[in-house]
């Protein structure tokens, strides 16, 4: 098992660096004048080249990589063009909130798609199975933008019921003193038992999560079904009730165990989508997470921002390969 | 004779897109309580459907039980609930079937699949389970059951997945056991250790086997009583001796003509016919066009098990005409 | 006398195939349904611009006068900020969303199938060697790739095609190559071989007409994420540009405007999510029936 992490680990790193050169091949292409971002609109010439030679953007492609990349293993990842502050505390402080938001919407996509496909499974043909593959289907084919946008138009515009976006109200930000453990609103304020803020968190987090929950839930309702549906015709599931063991286990026990493998891969694939997704929602929504940090970074071509971002991402979506591939590997036939 | 477990007139059909197609229909097939009963067939015979159907294991759709009854005990068996069928299987009735590497649940490990049976059925805590899980996969004649406990189908030889099988069919204490071609899948000599394992535990706990093979020569050794069965219906049934030393059906001829003998002894394949004739008609012998002694009267009626002495019967209307038909195929007892 | 009976075996359990999906095309309420959808669809999109009510709309301005006017009978989606009907560009979208659907999907197709056929086929380095690239394209998730290229390309329509199809043909490689490879071995392609045919012959004649099914079944499942795909870049404004009337590009307008103008965003995007739905469930429906594995029969 360990030789096998090590190996998926390498490959990763392998892909991370080929992500890296890829982007930073990319930025220096599209024209752009960085220097001149850096000192600002009312810079003479002198001023932009002194920003050039400090940026080191005077230098052959092939040494800037090689800073480049020797900067990323101290772990700095450059100064923001726009904002001279270091990228990777840019990253910090964007961060917990994308890790939150999809947290809480994968928890959600998990606890209602997962039943949902076993009930399917388990009743099939019925109304309930039509309803809920309906839906499933239903869930995979909606432009998760235009869901923000629908839930906002009815949730805030005409039922006036939920706020339109960010994290936390104009007002609770202003009059209260935020708690600030981990980053993470909802822990922190639950775990300092501030429950103004918590709800107000809570009552702003609704609307993006199942935004972003939607897709995932209609994935692993319709592969936890359909993987069901291949364990309960094998052998050992019609020995099982031979034995007399109740519908109930034969199912929940007997039966999902065997099929989280398929449905992990699944999941850990549909994770690049749900990051995308992520960020498009971040935009309706305005969520102060990473996917706006990245959208003004590209418009404004900020590319040691860009560049942040997307190792970051790569990163991520490495890791998370990795986790599902592990999952898998934890089936006791699989020979690692 | 009977009244123990028996089946009447029972009806199984399947239904496809194609059509419907009649799967079983035993008009009558008794039980004593300890005997170790055999049923012969071919493949597609109708076998597993038959011991599936005891069970209420099948699917309906595509089979359906048109007609019949199945007593165990006095008890009618198609009429139970599915909770009341819970209840039976595992606890009084319980089944072993053909390939033991995809009965047993891949994920986990042998001996949590005792304990789990156990915990479910008997509502014993962990310690207990643990420890009767042990002695179950003692009582199989598994050496080293505490690192049996651990290892998973895939780690085990087919012999002793077949064992722990059936562990875990008799953990509940059942006093039936209906074994599904249990040999099938092993080679020879772990075959041996297999039946002489039921038959051994067939002696200590008493248990009634419903032995169902496509080898005569197998269930001829292991059992007391046989029945042949024939496109879902017996042909011919008794004691293993009546059956074998004056067979009356032409079927059981052909079957034990099929035995390998001595050395040097040639198998009558002529007398084999493997075609099978799909315009078999309601109200035919089944048996009909791969019959090598068929007359009018097998055209225009389907012949009913009959006694034709002690235990013996037998489906077939030129059986009736009084002692074997031939001196052919028949075997010394 | 054999060589009849040998067609006769073959022709036979394909009848009975195709007799045994139709019955369960006919059982399938869902299926019949989305396919009836489906190829009402297609007809909009080849008519659609000699039906819409207000085909000067499609793509010039007109009538600044009725600006964000709501559903009437006049307008039956209502006029956005430029006082266009909404109901024509949406019907006019069906035909560029369809349209660029199927070449993108056409496109990967293109590439997708003969490198996988020739790296099924041919094996060895050459197998290695174009695998290796199929995992690294395959290795990013495919809307990140797409949006990545399309950002690269410059937005238009035409570029978010060829992102798309760069971004998709590495999964029918993988799907052709699986197949090809054990196509290599069978009875014909050795025979073929022995008598000398064409490497080039071989691939093209006998592997890829054998392998072709499952990648088209696949690729025509593959439509509703590519439309799908197509509005997320249009609304990200790397696809589609104004005034083209795309799904995507029309919601991404309507953020300015929507909150008191619903109707601007529900209709394209409501045209989105049909479209996608019938598509997938056609394709989820054609699955179940094609699977021996899930039919119940």
């Amino acid at each position: 098992m360990r030789s096998f992490i090590t190996k998926r680990l390498a490959l990763g790193v392998l892909v991370l660096f080929g992500v890296v050169l890829i982007t930073f091949v990319l930025t220096r292409v599209i024209p752009s004048n960085p220097a001149a971002q850096w000192v600002g609109q009312r810079a003479t010439a002198e001023q932009i080249q002194a920003a050039k030679v400090e940026l080191g953007l005077d230098k052959p492609l092939y040494v800037q990589l090689g800073k480049y990349l020797g900067n990323i293993l101290k772990g700095d990842l450059g100064r923001s063009l726009r904002s001279h502050q270091p990228v990777v505390a840019e990253l910090k402080a964007y961060l917990p909130a994308t890790i939150e938001l999809v947290l809480v919407s994968t928890i959600v996509a998990m606890f209602i798609g997962i039943p949902l496909g076993v009930t399917s499974a388990k009743r099939k043909d019925h109304l309930v199975d039509h309803i809920s593959r309906f839906f499933s289907v239903g869930a995979v084919s909606l432009p998760t933008f235009w869901v923000g946008m629908f839930l906002q138009l009815i949730f805030y515009r005409w039922l006036e019921l939920l706020p339109l976006g960010d994290q936390l109200s104009m007002g609770i930000k202003l009059t209260r003193n935020i708690p600030h453990i981990t980053g993470f609103l909802l822990f922190d304020s639950l775990v300092t038992g501030d429950f103004v803020v918590f709800r107000d968190a809570l009552a702003h987090i609704i609307l993006p999560g199942i935004t972003i929950a939607l897709y995932p839930m209609g994935l692993v309702a319709r592969m936890t079904r359909s993987a069901l549906l291949e364990i309960l015709d094998e052998d050992y599931i019609r020995a099982a009730r031979s034995y007399g063991l109740p519908e109930k286990m034969v199912l929940w026990s007997y039966a999902l165990k065997n099929s989280l493998g398929p449905t992990a891969t699944v999941v850990a694939l549909s994770i690049g989508y749900t990051l995308v997704n992520t960020f498009l929602v971040e935009a309706i929504f305005s969520w102060p997470g990473i996917g706006n940090y990245i959208a003004s970074a590209v418009i404004s071509l900020d590319y040691p921002a860009i560049m942040g971002v997307t190792i970051f991402s790569a990163c991520a979506y490495v890791m998370l390969n990795l986790v599902a591939d592990i999952i898998i590997a934890l089936d006791p036939r699989v020979r690692v | 004779m009977g009244g123990y477990f028996e089946i009447k007139n029972l009806k199984v059909d399947f239904k496809t897109f194609d059509g419907g197609k009649n799967v079983i229909n035993i008009d009558n097939l008794s039980l004593d309580k300890g005997e170790t009963f055999g049923i012969v067939g071919e493949s597609g015979a109708g076998k597993t459907v038959l011991a599936l159907a005891i069970l209420r294991l099948l699917f309906s759709p595509p089979a359906f039980v048109r007609d019949g009854s199945i007593l165990f005990e006095g008890e009618e068996l198609l009429k139970k609930t599915e909770r009341d069928m819970q209840k039976i299987r595992g606890r009084r009735i319980s089944m072993i079937f053909q390939d033991p590497m995809s009965t047993l649940n891949p994920v986990f490990t042998v001996g949590e699949q005792i304990v789990r049976v156990l915990r479910s059925k008997n509502r014993v805590s962990r310690k207990k389970a643990v420890k009767e899980a042990l002695e179950m996969i003692d009582m199989v004649k598994l050496p080293d059951a505490g690192r049996i406990m651990n290892k998973y189908p895939h780690e085990l030889s087919g012999g002793q997945r077949q064992r722990i099988v059936i562990a875990i069919a008799l953990s509940c204490g059942a006093e039936m056991l209906i074994a599904d071609e249990p040999t099938r899948n092993l080679d020879v000599t772990i075959q041996a250790g297999i039946l002489k394992l039921i038959a051994e535990l067939q002696k200590e706990l008493g248990v009634t086997v419903l032995f169902i093979a496509n080898n005569l020569g197998l269930v001829s050794a292991t059992c007391e009583k046989i029945a042949i069965l024939h496109s879902g219906r017996i042909v011919e049934t008794g004691t293993v001796r009546e059956v074998l030393k004056d067979p009356r059906h032409p079927y059981t001829r052909t079957l034990i003509n099929a035995i390998p003998k001595n050395r040097g002894q040639r198998v009558n394949v002529e007398k084999v016919s493997f075609k099978e004739d799909k315009s078999v008609c309601e109200g035919w012998c089944r048996y009909y066009s791969r019959c090598t002694e068929k007359q009018d009267i097998c055209r225009m009626q389907g012949p009913v098990l009959r006694p034709v002495g002690g235990m013996h019967m037998t489906a077939c209307h030129l059986a009736l005409k009084g002692g074997g038909i031939g001196g052919k195929g028949n075997i010394e007892g | 006398m054999t060589k009849n009976i040998g067609i006769l075996n073959s022709v036979k359990p394909r009848i009975k195939e195709i007799r045994l999906s139709l019955y369960l095309l006919s059982r399938n309420r869902l299926t019949r349904l989305s396919l009836v959808v489906v190829i009402l669809l297609i007809l909009v999109a080849i008519v659609s611009p000699y039906i819409v009510p207000y085909p000067e709309h499609i793509e010039t301005e007109a009538n600044p006068r009725d600006k964000l006017l709501p559903p009437s009978g006049k307008y039956v989606f209502g006029t956005d900020e430029l006082g266009r009907d909404i109901f024509s560009r949406v019907l006019y979208g069906t035909r560029i969303s369809l349209q660029t659907a199927l070449v993108a999907v056409g496109l990967a197709l293109v590439i997708g199938i003969p490198l996988g056929a020739v790296a099924g086929a041919t094996g060895g380095i050459v197998d290695e060697i174009i695998m290796r690239i199929t995992d690294i394209f395959l290795s990013f998730p495919p809307l990140l790739l797409a949006i990545a290229i399309a950002a690269f390309l410059g937005p238009s329509l035409e570029n978010a095609m060829i992102a798309i199809a760069i971004s998709w043909w590495p999964w029918y490689t993988r799907i052709i190559r699986g197949q090809a490879v054990s196509i290599r071995e069978r009875q014909f392609v050795k025979a073929a071989r022995a008598i000398g045919t064409s490497p080039v012959r071989i691939i093209f004649g006998h592997t890829v007409p054998n392998c072709i099914a499952p990648v088209i079944v696949q690729a025509s499942m593959d439509i509703g994420g590519v439309i799908l795909t197509i509005a997320s870049l249009s609304f990200l404004g790397l696809g589609a540009q104004a005034p083209t009337p795309e799904w995507g590009l029309m919601v991404s307008t309507s953020r300015n405007y929507f909150l008191n103008a619903w109707w601007y965003s529900i209709f394209p995007g409501l045209a989105i999510f049909v479209t996608v739905l019938v598509f997938n469930l056609l394709g989820d429906g054609m699955r179940e029936i094609l699977d021996p594995k899930t039919r119940k029969i």
